[in-house]
């Protein structure tokens, strides 16, 4: 575990984050309307229990049987014409992907949004080898230009109002290239179209595009992403040269298993009933596209998560961040309080398996949640989040025994809770709406660790703050 | 094929992989038990649906015959201005019997800055899915490569109602050949990165128009 690395500014991010109430005001505007904007896309299909069921059980049986499905991918990315490449961690990845650039000599390359080249920070892996990489998503390009972190999985840049995106494009623009439109306007079409203008000449003479994918088919060696803006078209077929960043977990048996996940993603995700673009590839094709293709398959603490037998099913997850937008703690705390690229109820489960509990940052990761259950009940992939949660607070007690280090994290989420009121009081509101599904008790020694007693405190009888500041 | 040395990350992941699992249970089936379409089994009502999705997601519809076609061809282009259009092998000749514009082909392969340089281009497609309002492209007759209907701004897709159109991803997928490169498009490029603001077209073809023949 020590080699993973997945790039975490320190919790005490959050506090900042917080107090700004721009930055709150447009999250809960923006969780909020995502989240009934979703309800409607799934409400159209009335077969969306068997589709998220489907899609649960295709996962948990590749990862069963991941090693056969990576190995069929393989044979049938290198028969189409494609290279893989296998990276153990992060500094493994950076240093293949790097290397292939600098094959080509080429000293640009441009991106499209992907969590797993986030997770290994690949750009700044590059920057200290010479090479610029270009992000190419609007919002990807708005945290780039504004020096900013991804505050959401899918609106990166949620964080920012539009005013603050044209002052970031108006001073920013120039310093990587085409500057922005003089008197640039606030509306959001004519930040969009100084993007579009900014970033088409990179794509027109970019000569090597980085992606990452949503699905591999193992049985045909294709790969899919899924986009809305174009951006990631650009970057998948104008450049001679495409490596594409992709977690082991990604892949998928079959061909028709897109049925299933096609069906899921766009409608979780942005609530679409189907997003604007989607790109297949299987190796090259002759004269459309990319000459030369590089498939990096990452692990960086997948095969760690796949060995818990509760922790694994968080590897089905497919990105939707559906999840974020239910979350009373991330409406309230922001993408920036998780302290990595994967926020929200998925990031507390996900990072602390990729990277461990060694920090005491990750260990307070699990205990940073409420267990109200909202985030499990809309997964399209249904893992059990509150499950997770439960059993990562349990290996961090049991691994270091109650008190020190553990009562640390623990204190370090609960104050953290005390230091957001607004917070708290989204988890106080919600804990007492959904009190049938607390455990009375936290298993093992997790609960001695919060309270002398081995009962939680009984909600909301004990008022959250004045239990805590008791119980300290 | 790239072969491994051993004691690869190759070789290690697949060891950690096996490892990881080896006392795992096999999980339960899986049982396609979903719909393989939400629609009922009519043709005339697919159709209607499929324009109404279309325009849901902003692209511009227009129904017509195939007699109706070149006519129908010939005013888009003229309300818009364009004076160029790019045309890939394999679109029939008489759909542009009824316009006089300039042709460019892609042979040689056009530069993506000459790309960028045509007003519009025409394709037919592969098929179109009507519950979700996608458009699918898969690099065959009257359809180019990938970058032809992606640089230019205006692209306008022609669909044979009679044979093109399903109902559902279902029943789209087995349809498609995964050897080829292909492009799902539901509408024409959009995003909400600023606010959730949504705006129609950053990088792909700015104006998506549909025509339904048949
Ligand atoms: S955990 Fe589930 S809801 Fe959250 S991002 Fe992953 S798939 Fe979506």
């Amino acid at each position: 575990m020590s080699d993973t690395y997945l790039g975490m500014p320190s919790f005490p991010q959050a506090k900042a984050s917080t107090r700004d109430t721009r930055l709150r005001a447009n999250l809960t505007h923006a969780t909020r309307t995502i989240r009934d904007k979703r309800a409607r896309a799934v409400a159209e299909l009335d077969d969306w229990a068997q589709l998220r069921e489907a899609g649960k059980r295709i996962k948990d049986r590749t990862l069963r049987h991941l090693d056969d499905h990576l190995v069929q991918l393989e044979q049938n990315v290198t028969a189409a014409g494609g290279t893989v490449h296998w990276a153990a961690d992060a500094a493994e990845a950076n240093r293949i992907v790097a290397d292939l650039v600098k094959a080509t000599g080429e000293r640009e390359v441009v991106k499209v949004k992907s969590m797993a080249t986030q997770e290994i920070e690949l750009n700044e892996a590059l920057a200290a080898e010479g090479i610029t990489a270009y992000e190419t998503d609007l919002a990807e390009l708005i945290v780039q230009l504004g020096e900013d972190r991804p505050s959401h999985i899918l609106v990166p840049a949620i964080h920012r109002n539009r005013g603050e995106v044209r002052d970031i494009f108006a001073a920013k623009m120039g310093e990587w290239g085409r500057p922005a439109p003089e008197g640039l306007g606030d509306s959001p079409a004519e930040l969009a179209e100084a993007a579009r203008l900014h970033l088409r000449e990179k794509f027109l003479r970019a000569k090597v595009g980085i992606s990452g994918a949503n699905f591999m088919v193992a049985e045909t060696g294709t790969l899919v992403v899924v986009e809305s803006e174009g951006n990631g078209r650009m970057c998948l077929t104008l450049p001679e040269t495409l490596i594409s960043v992709v977690g082991i977990e990604k892949v998928l048996p079959t061909w028709r298993d897109l049925e299933v996940f096609l069906q899921l993603l766009p409608r979780s995700s942005t609530a679409e009933r189907m997003n604007p673009y989607t790109s297949f590839w299987t190796g090259t094709s002759d004269g459309d596209g990319p000459r030369n293709f590089h498939l990096v398959l990452l692990d960086n603490g997948r095969t760690d998560t796949l060995a818990d037998e509760v922790g694994r099913q968080a590897l089905r997850c497919i990105r939707c961040s559906a999840c974020l937008n239910v979350c009373p703690v991330y409406e309230r705390a922001g993408g920036h309080a998780y302290g990595s690229v994967y926020p929200g109820p998925i990031g507390a489960i996900l990072t602390p398996q990729l990277r461990g509990t060694a920090s005491a940052v990750d260990a307070s990761l699990p205990f940073a949640s409420t267990l109200c259950g909202a985030c499990y009940e809309v997964c399209p992939v249904a893992i059990d989040i509150p499950e997770v949660l439960v059993h990562l607070r349990e290996q961090v007690v049991e691994r270091d025994g109650p008190g020190h280090r553990t009562e640390r994290a623990v204190v370090r989420a609960g104050s953290w809770l005390l230091d957001h009121p607004a917070a708290l009081g989204a988890v106080e509101r919600w804990a007492s709406r959904t009190r049938g599904l607390h455990p009375r008790r936290l298993p093992t020694a997790v609960a001695r660790a919060w309270t002398d007693s081995r009962d939680l405190p009984e909600l909301p009888e004990a008022p959250f703050r004045d239990w805590w500041r008791k119980s300290r | 094929m790239t072969v491994p040395a051993k004691g690869s990350s190759r070789e290690r992941i697949l060891a950690r992989i096996r490892a990881a699992v080896q006392d795992a249970a096999e999980p339960p089936p899986v049982l396609r038990d979903y719909r393989d379409s939400h629609q009922p089994d009519d043709p005339a009502r697919l159709l209607d649906l499929l324009a109404a999705n279309l325009a849901d997601y902003r692209a511009v519809v227009h129904r017509c015959t195939g007699a109706e076609l070149p006519a129908v061809i010939g005013r888009i282009l003229a309300e818009r201005g364009s004076r160029t259009l790019l045309v890939p092998d394999g679109v029939p000749e008489d759909w542009l019997s009824g316009t006089a514009v300039e042709r460019v082909r892609d042979h040689p392969p056009l530069a993506p800055d000459r790309l960028d340089a045509v007003d519009s281009v025409l394709t037919g497609c592969a098929l179109a899915v009507a519950e979700t309002g996608t458009i699918v492209l898969d690099a065959g007759p009257g359809q180019g490569r990938r970058a032809l209907t992606l640089v230019p701004d205006h692209h306008l897709c022609v669909v044979r109602t009679a044979d093109q159109v399903v109902a559902s991803v279902p029943q789209a997928l087995p349809r498609l050949d995964p050897s080829r490169p292909q492009t799902w498009i539901s509408g024409p490029s959009a995003t909400s990165d600023i606010e959730l603001d949504r705006v129609e077209g950053v990088h792909g073809p700015r104006t998506l128009e549909v025509v339904l023949v048949g």
